[in-house]
């Protein structure tokens, strides 16, 4: 039996469960009164006999098809002829994999060599016996768990508290999945990125000049020797990223005090939504537009005044991002600075300042800590953004701080180097988490400052 | 008397600067104004530039061709194998028999889309009867000719520089004067998948995988992120343990997409070993990174539920977890979906992290399932706009038009389940 259907199969007995328990708890309290002195509803006792049927099979079930492939894996390559299993490793999990082609129907290059194919005759053997066990186990397994439950049930078997005890666990197993998300990134980023400074001294990594990640695969190659200092890659990044703050910052702020203090309630009706259009809008379609016409616009006009612009110039993706992130900064500032009490208004109108004074002296300042907060919050979000410089800045790494020239950011440099064939072993590919992980503790800092900051200055005014 | 003069004084100051604090009043109110239009500007902009690119590709050049199915070229015991590619090089000789010369032949030959002998495959297979007769067909147009009629490449300029040489323009005048160049609505967009050759390339393919991808995001994320807001609003007790998950839910939400690529590259494809390119990974990378939002939202949705029926509930005998499933979720459930859709349509839209994990490559045939290798609308439009080629240009935005409608339309959707179902209590 195979174990999709074998799934199928366990869910439909579960279901019939449900129903056989909830039977068996109005028969057993049939001569006692009927379902009132049961101390769950019915419905909880036929729940829990599902659950027991099903649970622990499923579990089972999903542990073993975990494991099967490496254990199948291992008896094979034991049984394998001497010369084979002699073989270098990679060499090895290639033959491997060209069994498990075979087993799977796929189609072979080259001539399969008998061996190879009674060993994937033997594999499919293997896995014939390791199902049908399988299937024996599970579905003992579940028809006990049935029975069990079947037996116990009585009306004072506490039903509906295993049946939440259970909810409950699953409920903290899913939230969980936050932190175990934040193990898996730390864990992946570091673990090869502790590869690469294996290979590179950390320090040449952080204080290195020089970016050239092509490295020559055979010694005899000519040119690309590999450099892998990162500080034009971190110089480029925060360019482009001042660039973009430099339009989003004084753009968004403004235009948040525009919306909450002086706009009447139509003409925010209509301008919020428009503005957060430009935040749903796919970071691809700005890197379209970046590279399709704000570069070479800026390029005409730059040819205009005798400069050399560069066709993959810094300025249009900082501009570009920037203005994506204008939204992101207004509606945070927004909400700050409607969270400033009105008294404080209503005192600098009382001392008869202008609007305009008042916003500048008062609220801004009241403001500014969740000012900032949001602020650090966008510039972690520029750092990261991908997709508008991979399409339109460039992949050569300057030292420079001329915006019209070309440079190169961390995310570019991740992109490129993980995007085509890669092998696991060559430092150009374990740069890339290197890098990964200088972005990912970055952001991680500017983040935990500003969710602080931002905290700290709600716990002001509420 | 001497009070008074100083009042006087005061107020002359007062009065003295009135009309220079109004006039920075004035100006500071149009800065704001100024910063809200330059947004505005910046998005009609996009919209416009896109737009006027994009529209065009809605439309194919087809060129009807007069062909004689010549017997001698059909393979009756291998139809598939028949050289059709002769039948129509063999028509456009006959149609402009005055070409000469090898280079002036290709010239030719290259008016026409490669697609078009698999046009006539179809027809051939469909139509045994007509063998060895001339047929009247409309076939694609190669996507220089495409542009051509569309006014993108003109006839002006030195030759060499031109992708159209004289002979083709000529060849296309007297062609268009037959009235046998039409521009028909172009099916092959929204129904093919990727191709080199932009009049046969569409986005259904792409489509598709951001459908399985999609599928995979929202059966994983929404019961996950709901399970995980109940559980932290309403069951969790305020400890350190607790206070961990919510930072690093809220910082999760701020870590840059693309770090989600690397944990999806590093976790699922090196140490599970699941398939490259395959929408399932790329639905689970997708999963962790909206989870934090849904999350977010959906424990937004269950405080605004009152307190009040939650002691209601309890009041009349049911137990917490019955109080949750039967009278809390059931009236958090609107504001759950409008974050979820919120989600689901970042995910849509999102690239970098699938970049990471090989959904960039180019896919011709249309996914059939979770594993098959594909790709996503918005890499489609990363891989088109890399293309060289005039055509994809005008593809690309046309497939930006299709996203952005998708997406437009699915937050329309969560703003009028919100406006619907909102409660203030």
């Amino acid at each position: 039996m195979t174990p999709s259907y074998l799934l199928i199969i366990l869910l439909l007995i579960s279901t019939v469960a449900y129903y056989l328990g909830k039977k068996r708890a109005f028969a057993v309290v049939k001569h006692q009164g009927g379902p009132k002195v049961l101390h769950s509803r019915p419905g909880y006792y036929g729940m829990l006999t599902a659950l027991w049927c099903g649970v622990p099979a499923v579990l089972i079930y999903s542990i073993w098809l975990v494991f099967e492939p490496t254990f199948i894996s291992d008896m094979i390559l034991s049984n394998l002829p001497a010369d084979i299993k002699a073989l270098p490793d990679d060499r090895l999990t290639l033959v491997m994999n060209d069994i498990k082609n075979l087993v799977n129907g796929n189609i072979l290059s080259g001539e399969i060599s008998p061996v190879i194919r009674s060993a994937s005759e033997h594999y499919k053997h293997l896995q014939f016996i390791s199902h049908a066990c399988l299937t024996v186990i599970v579905l003992i397994l579940s028809i006990a768990g049935l029975l069990v439950v079947w037996k116990i049930i009585k009306p004072e078997l506490r039903a509906r508290n295993h049946v939440e005890q259970l909810l409950k666990l699953v409920l903290i197993a899913c939230s969980t999945i936050a932190i175990f998300t934040t193990i898996g990134i730390v864990m992946s980023v570091l673990y090869e990125a502790i590869r690469f400074f294996k290979v590179i001294p950390i320090t040449e990594f952080l204080f290195g000049l020089e970016w050239s990640p092509q490295m020559a695969i055979r010694s005899d190659q000519v040119g690309s020797s590999g450099a892998f200092g990162a500080i034009p890659v971190f110089m480029g990044t925060m360019l482009i990223s001042a660039i973009a703050m430099s339009v989003a910052v004084p753009v968004g702020l403004m235009s948040a005090i525009y919306l909450s203090e002086y706009a009447n309630k139509k003409f925010r009706a209509v301008a919020k939504p428009l503005l957060e259009i430009l935040a749903g809008i796919p970071t691809v379609v700005y890197g379209f537009f970046a590279a399709l016409v704000v570069a070479p616009a800026i390029r005409n006009t730059g040819a205009s005044f005798g400069l050399d612009v560069s066709s993959e110039s810094a300025l249009a993706a900082g501009l570009v991002m920037g203005v994506m992130i204008i939204p992101f900064v207004s509606s945070l500032s927004d909400d700050v600075i409607n969270a400033v009490p009105q008294s404080l208004r209503d005192g600098a109108y009382g001392l008869g300042s202008t609007k305009s004074e008042t916003i500048k002296q008062v609220i801004f300042p009241a403001a500014l800590p969740g000012i900032v907060g949001g602020v650090l919050l966008a510039v972690s979000r520029a750092i990261g953004e991908t997709m508008i410089v991979v399409m339109a800045a460039g992949l050569s790494a300057n030292l420079t701080l001329n915006p019209l020239k070309t440079v190169t950011t961390v995310t570019v440099q991740i992109v490129t180097l993980l995007v085509g064939d890669q092998e696991f072993d060559s430092p150009k590919t374990l740069a890339a988490f290197a890098l990964g992980l200088m972005l990912f503790v970055t952001t991680l800092i500017l983040n935990i400052i500003a969710l602080v900051v931002v905290r700290k200055y709600r716990e002001q005014y509420e | 008397m001497n009070n008074t003069s100083k009042s006087q004084r005061t107020m002359d100051i007062v009065q003295g600067g009135l009309a220079k604090r109004y006039q920075k009043e004035k100006r500071f109110k149009l800065y704001g104004l100024s910063a809200i239009f330059f947004s505005l500007l910046c998005l009609s902009l996009l919209f416009i530039s896109i737009f006027s690119n994009g529209y065009t590709a809605f439309q194919q050049t087809f060129i009807e061709m007069e062909i004689a199915i010549d017997p001698e070229f059909i393979d009756k015991g291998n139809f598939a194998g028949s050289d059709y590619q002769g039948i129509i090089k063999a028509s456009l000789r006959k149609e402009f028999p005055d070409v000469t010369g090898r280079k002036a032949k290709k010239r030719l030959y290259h008016l026409v889309s490669s697609g078009a002998s698999y046009q006539l495959q179809d027809f051939v297979r469909d139509n045994f009867d007509k063998i060895g007769q001339t047929i009247r067909l409309w076939v694609p147009a190669d996507d220089d000719v495409d542009m051509f009629i569309k006014g993108h490449i003109g006839r002006k300029g030195p030759e060499e520089d031109r992708r159209l040489k004289d002979d083709q323009i000529s060849w296309i005048d007297s062609l268009v004067e037959q009235g046998r160049i039409k521009k028909k609505f172009n099916t092959t967009f929204f129904t093919a998948g990727d191709s080199r050759e932009p009049e046969l390339a569409g986005i259904w393919g792409a489509a598709t995988g951001s459908f399985f991808t999609l599928l995979v995001t929202l059966a994983l994320s929404f019961p996950i992120g709901v399970a995980a807001a109940v559980y932290l609003e309403e069951f969790a007790p305020t400890n350190r343990w607790t206070d961990l998950i919510e930072v690093n839910i809220n910082n999760l939400a701020a870590v840059p997409s693309i770090v989600f690529g690397l944990l999806g590259l590093a976790v699922f494809l090196n140490f599970a070993g699941l398939p490259r390119s395959a929408p399932l990974v790329g639905g689970f990378v997708l999963t962790l990174m909206t989870l934090p939002t849904i999350i977010i939202a959906s424990r937004a949705s269950l405080k605004s539920v009152p307190p009040s029926i939650r002691e209601a509930a309890l009041g009349v005998g049911a137990s917490k977890t019955q109080m949750v499933t039967h009278h809390v979720l059931p009236l958090a459930m609107p504001g759950m979906l409008t974050g979820t859709i919120i989600g689901m349509a970042q995910a849509l839209g999102e690239t970098a992290p699938l970049l990471m994990i090989g959904m960039v490559a180019f896919i011709v045939d249309i996914p059939g399932g979770f594993t098959d290798p594909s790709t996503v609308l918005p890499v489609q439009i990363y891989l088109w706009a890399d293309s060289p080629e005039r055509a994809f240009l005008e593809r690309t935005s046309a497939a930006i038009m299709v996203l952005l409608v998708f997406l437009i339309s699915m937050n329309a959707v969560a703003v009028i389940l919100r406006k619907k179902f909102e409660r203030r209590w």
